[in-house]
């Protein structure tokens, strides 16, 4: 088997909000074109990790990184990368389903146009929502408000406006936490999917949700990294005893 | 090995069962201690509480209601008394003449033409002044603005400048306007006195407007690669549109009445033309009113009554605007 090739990485990565510490001497490898999880009790970090890597947290104004995060190898957090520019090609899907309040194709080709999109935007919809699972729930109403989607719905609706902008890393942060289960699986055997095209990391509490869609896993607590390994060896066989409990759900 | 772990589930799930919660309903019975005063009600065996003087509370709440009811409706009532005194009184000088005419010495030939003119112009050209530096100086602090010292002073003293009294606006505009720039006791230095007025309203309430909007989005815009502009552009403004629209129009609607700074500033109280340019001297509509109703005439007072209808009619029509905008875009936006 040929090694994967890193897509995102990190060297001890340390992320503070003013003078604690939410993600502490991380350094991880993530191979492209598979599917990472992080997974972890609550507030020990995960998010903050996870917005890292598209530095969504310069939006926090008390942050400081230290360390390096790499993007084909290039330091994201150097003087001369735009971060504008980054995000165009790592993608993120919140928690919270956030459709913009404008109707479910502006939702999808705002970004596109914007960017300096010149192909069809017709298709371009239609494509998105394809790859979406969506196309044929919405497909006569593209004009109606992406508000009015049901919560399962405007979650694919963001993942169809990530994969729009054509990334090639999507982030995920817990992206079904506010959905049932119906959903919730619907997103999941969507991601299985998307695997093959894009590398996708996603954070998620839910270690059932992990051993089903990832590839790798990496656990953390209280913002340090336990393990990290291939999803089967740290479920079946965790090398850290605070995996082990709380992959057996014995906390967390 | 598992004693290492520090996560705070554990801890949590130790201290729940610690201390096992008690039943009211069980300990209360058994330890009530006789008290004197006590009322005996349905729940009133239930430990440490009592339900003395429930009577009395009750009584203190509905006097209070009562109290209250009161205070609103003498408000109303006053208003209604103006407004019935008003209307009787000018009601019958409100015709196409009294509204196409220019003033007079004469009253049946008096009006308010140029007063009305005077009145839109003053408004458009505040509106025109006062919409883009608002609106711009709200989404810079709301939107841009770092967390720096400076910033904060200059935010707390924009909310101060909401509350300066509109005399001490008129002196400024006749010491910058007026004089400073020259514009003279034009429409343009009322329009820029104006605009100075109500500036920290419409900044003030744009930004309420705009906080309105969740985070959420503007993140979902970062996320696909949009610049902070593009974001605020785009998803922001439209978002925030209806409540900065409906601050704009409670602006304007406080300078269309406004008096003191234009008396400052020199605007002319008898004025027989239509401003034609930004340059012409002008009245307004309360200007005249004041005018009018500072005459000996009795009948005088009755075209300052007439006049008032006039202005209470633009303030209302565009107060019903706001609450329009308001109503119908709170309904259509559910986040
Ligand atoms: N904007 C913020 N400002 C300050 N502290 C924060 C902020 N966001 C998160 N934190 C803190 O950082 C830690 C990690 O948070 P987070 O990354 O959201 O954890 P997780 O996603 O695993 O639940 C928590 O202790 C949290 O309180
Ligand atoms: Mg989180």
């Amino acid at each position: 088997m040929v090694k994967p090739q890193t897509v995102l990485e990190t060297r001890n990565l340390t992320i503070r909000y003013g003078d604690s510490a939410a993600v502490i001497d991380v350094s991880l490898r993530i191979p492209a074109k598979t599917v990472t999880a992080i997974i972890g009790p609550s507030g020990c970090g995960k998010s903050t990790l996870l917005r890292a890597l598209n530095r969504m947290n310069d939006l926090v104004s008390t942050v400081s990184v230290q360390g390096e995060a790499l993007f084909h190898g290039k330091n994201l957090y150097a003087s001369d990368v735009d971060p504008v520019e980054l995000r165009q090609r790592i993608g993120m899907v919140f928690q919270k389903p956030n459709p913009f309040p404008k109707s479910i194709a502006k939702n999808i080709s705002w970004a596109p146009l914007l960017n300096g999109y010149r192909g069809d935007v017709d298709e371009l919809v239609e494509k998105s929502l394809r790859q979406a699972a969506l196309w044929h729930e919405v497909k006569h109403k593209l004009n109606d408000s992406g508000l009015e989607l049901s919560g399962g719905q405007q979650q694919r609706l963001c993942i169809a406006r990530t994969l729009a902008m054509n990334p090639e890393v999507i982030l995920l942060d817990e992206p079904c936490s506010a959905l049932d289960p119906a959903s919730t699986s619907r997103i999941e055997d969507l991601l299985v999917e998307l695997a093959g095209r894009y590398t996708i990391v996603i954070v998620t509490h839910n270690m059932q949700q992990a051993a089903r869609v990832s590839d790798y896993t990496a656990f953390l607590c209280d913002g340090r990294l336990v393990e990290f390994g291939p999803t089967d060896r740290v479920f079946t066989r965790p090398e850290n005893s605070e995996t082990e409990a709380y992959v057996t759900g014995k906390f967390g | 090995m598992m004693a290492t772990m520090r996560c705070k589930a554990v801890a949590a799930a130790a201290s729940m069962q610690a201390t096992p919660p008690r039943d009211p309903a069980l300990s209360g019975a058994t330890a009530a201690p006789g008290r004197g005063d006590r009322v005996e009600t349905a729940f009133s065996t239930q430990g440490v509480w009592t339900s003395r003087g429930l009577t009395r509370r009750h009584f203190i709440n509905r006097f209070c209601a009562e109290l209250f009811r009161a205070c609103a409706s003498l408000g109303l009532l006053m208003l209604a008394l103006l407004l019935a005194s008003i209307c009787r009184d000018g009601m019958h000088w409100l015709d196409l003449q009294f509204l196409s005419s220019f003033p007079s010495r004469f009253v049946e030939k008096a009006g308010i033409k140029s007063a009305l003119w005077g009145s839109c112009w003053l408004m458009g050209l505040t509106a025109l002044f006062s919409i883009p530096v608002g609106v711009g100086a709200a989404v810079y602090l709301e939107e841009f603005a770092q967390p720096s010292k400076l910033n904060t002073f200059v935010e707390i003293n924009i909310a101060n400048l909401a509350g300066v009294p509109s005399i001490v606006y008129g002196m400024l505009g006749l010491a910058i306007f007026v004089r400073g720039l020259g514009f003279g006791r034009s429409v343009l230095a009322g329009a820029a006195t104006m605009s100075l007025l109500i500036l920290p309203f419409i900044i003030v309430a744009s930004r309420e407007a705009l906080r309105t909007v969740p985070l959420s989005i503007r993140h979902a815009a970062y996320a696909l690669g949009a610049t902070p502009w593009q974001t605020v552009r785009g998803h922001v403004l439209p978002a925030a549109l209806p409540g900065i629209l409906t601050s704009i129009i409670l602006g304007l609607s406080r300078a269309i009445g406004e008096t003191a700074p234009l008396i400052m500033i020199g605007a002319l109280t008898y004025v027989a033309f239509v401003p034609e340019g930004p340059l012409d001297a002008f009245t307004a509509l309360p200007i005249q009113i004041f005018n009018w109703a500072s005459r000996p005439q009795a009948a005088f007072h009755e075209l300052a009554a007439a006049g008032i209808i006039v202005l209470l009619a633009a303030l209302l029509s565009m107060n019903a605007v706001a609450v329009f905008i308001r109503y119908r875009f709170a309904r259509k936006l559910k986040w």
